[in-house]
């Protein structure tokens, strides 16, 4: 436990060292990176530990990313106490009613409904003139975390916005980890193995998952609203279904139901895509045939990779 | 809306929804007897439509695209099963979910490397480049009332294979219930094949006809996969009856959508998509 306690603690001190190196290219890499590390666990919550496959998650993401342009003024500086709780406010509630819809279904019907909802929300931003088309919207100035005239910090400093971001990663991480611990995640963690017994013990899971619907939509506002500020416009391919997929990619990547694991496969989704983009124009290419692949001969993503080096290390090579 | 538009409107609207069911009747076989959801479905349409434009190009005739077009789509698909698909029957949902959005990275990717990312027309074959007049003023295309008719004979021949032959009566029963009818001694990874390559190339055909109406683009496959899986939604996983009736709605929905409510255009399908959720969750036609 204490090995693990410190594994993270050393991982934190490395992260919060970067933006001392100086390297504004890779500081702007990292902060986006941690931005989609909170994004995959607040979706690990859903596919990792409820149970739903959610393919339409991007669609909090890119509603909590719109909030923020469209609530900021035009030439002004917003509140960051006011932006932050509204935008990620609005994910949740966008999540909550989709939810009421969506949780109406299951397995493979679930998959699909979720994609054609952030489908819908989708063309909300790309038709309507909430979104500005599909060239977005910039966020001219990034929210000011004044308050009654002292300003802690200053995220138009590339240095402080990337220590705000590393401080909500911990934030959501911890908050994820004990609403997990809470007798509420232990219900959700029930419901993935088995949503009958859940029912026949009383459990109204409908509403539980309603919960961590709304809950991982919020968290996802949260990355929604980071990402927003980080790189100053939104435009709609941020709901777009290849947001979602990606971000699914990540979790699974990671190995579902592990948030440090969420986070790992965020680093290595960013690393991969960053390092075939240098290959090739046509990384996706490589990307996709690494998919393949890893479902083809790696069930149970990188985090089973330990665990099968130890099998095959113990039993000398054999399985089992 | 005068009477003539209308009847345009109308025209369009089982011209578009029926392309589609001929798109979702192979995703809804799939998902039904396979348990399979597979989201490379609408890259099947994209790879038609490059196949008709590359063939006709080649060929000069869309005739002959499409002739030569099917067979092909016939064998990619069955190699697909064998290669990929096949080791996807035990997996979860997740696995097929990441699979395939792995192979629609690749499927475009190959699409840019070998035909490249510009916008491509195809040219409607001659006979049929004509209209018929509606009213003094207004023409329908004769292409679209062909691609409405060949969709309705594709449609009446698929009843027919599945309502009344051995092999539809196989494809039933591997709907139904797997082991049972490995029991009775039939091939099933052979009717799997079989129905998997029948959606690659009902798939990839709606890509050649609709190509010269719609043109030839990247990416044109995804829009036209959501689409498909609301129509599953609506229609019901494994009802190619209920696929039909929903394609049909989602053609009427969107169109008439696009006139009437031209600000909600792209919305007005998802939001009929949402009625039926909160209607009847398992589909319209899906039966208990």
């Amino acid at each position: 436990m204490n090995a693990q306690l410190f594994l993270k603690l050393a991982a934190v001190a490395i992260l919060a060292c970067v933006p001392l190196t100086g390297e504004s290219f890779y500081t702007e890499l990292l902060a986006k990176t941690l931005v989609l590390a909170i994004f995959a666990m607040s979706l690990d919550l859903l596919v990792g530990f409820t149970g739903l496959v959610s393919f339409g998650h991007a669609a909090y993401f890119g509603v909590a990313a719109y909030a923020v342009a469209q609530l900021s003024p035009k030439y002004e500086a917003a509140s960051l106490w006011v932006v932050l709780p509204a935008s990620v406010g609005l994910s949740a509630l966008v999540a909550l009613v989709v939810g009421l819809f969506v949780l109406r279904t299951k397995g493979i019907y679930f998959i699909m409904v979720t994609l054609a909802f952030a489908q819908l929300a989708f063309f909300v931003f790309h038709d309507t003139p909430l979104g500005g088309g599909s060239d977005g919207i910039y966020l001219n100035v990034k929210p000011s975390a004044e308050i009654a005239g002292w300003v802690p910090f200053d995220l138009d400093n590339q240095t402080h916005l990337y220590y705000f971001i590393l401080a909500m990663l911990i934030a959501v991480y911890a908050f994820l980890g004990r609403i997990l611990q809470s007798p509420f995640g232990r219900v959700l963690v029930g419901i993935k193995s088995n949503e009958h017994r859940m029912q026949s013990m009383g459990y109204p899971t409908f509403w539980y998952k309603l919960a961590a619907f709304g809950l991982a939509g919020g968290l996802a506002g949260v990355a929604g609203f980071l990402y927003a500020v980080v790189f100053g416009f939104v435009t709609p391919e941020l709901l777009s279904w290849h947001q979602s997929g990606n971000v699914l990619l990540m979790v699974i990547l990671g190995g579902m139901g592990n948030l440090v694991g969420a986070i790992a496969g965020a680093f290595v989704f960013t690393g991969m895509q960053e390092v075939f983009a240098t290959w090739s124009k046509h990384w996706q290419l490589i990307m996709g045939g690494v998919i393949v692949a890893a479902v083809l001969f790696l069930p149970g993503g990188l985090a089973a990779i330990p665990g099968r080096i130890k099998r095959s290390l113990q039993g000398g090579g054999s399985n089992e | 809306m005068d009477f003539a538009s209308f009847l345009i409107q109308t025209l369009n609207s089982l011209q578009y929804g029926l392309l589609l069911f001929l798109v979702a009747s192979g995703l809804t076989l799939v998902f039904g007897i396979m348990g399979i959801i597979n989201l490379a479905h609408g890259s099947f349409y994209m790879i038609g439509a490059y196949l008709a434009f590359v063939l006709a190009s080649a060929t000069g005739s869309l005739f002959m695209a499409i002739l030569l077009g099917i067979p092909l789509a016939l064998i990619f698909g069955a190699l697909l099963e064998w290669a990929l698909f096949s080791h996807l029957y035990k997996r979860d949902h997740l696995e097929q979910v990441l699979l395939t959005y792995g192979l629609i990275l690749v499927f475009e990717e190959l699409r840019s490397l070998l035909v490249g990312d510009e916008v491509h027309g195809v040219d409607i074959p001659a006979m049929f480049s004509g209209s018929i007049a509606l009213t003094e003023v207004l023409n329908y295309p004769v292409y679209r009332l062909v691609i409405s008719a060949v969709c309705i004979v594709l449609a009446v021949a698929l009843y027919f294979v599945i309502q009344r032959t051995r092999l539809g009566m196989m494809i039933r029963a591997g709907n139904h219930d797997r082991t049972m009818v490995e029991a009775l001694g039939i091939n099933i990874n052979m009717i799997y094949r079989v129905v998997f390559a029948l959606g690659v190339a009902l798939a990839a055909l709606a890509g050649m006809l609709a190509s010269p109406i719609s043109s030839v683009f990247p990416n044109m496959g995804s829009h036209v996969l959501i689409i498909s899986f609301v129509i599953v939604v609506i229609g019901g996983i494994g009802s190619v009856w209920g696929a039909l009736a929903a394609a049909l709605i989602v053609g009427f929905a969107d169109t008439f959508g696009k006139v009437l409510l031209p600000e909600l255009s792209g919305m007005v399908v998802y939001l009929v998509m949402a009625g039926v959720l909160l209607w009847r969750p398992e589909g319209i036609f899906k039966k208990g």
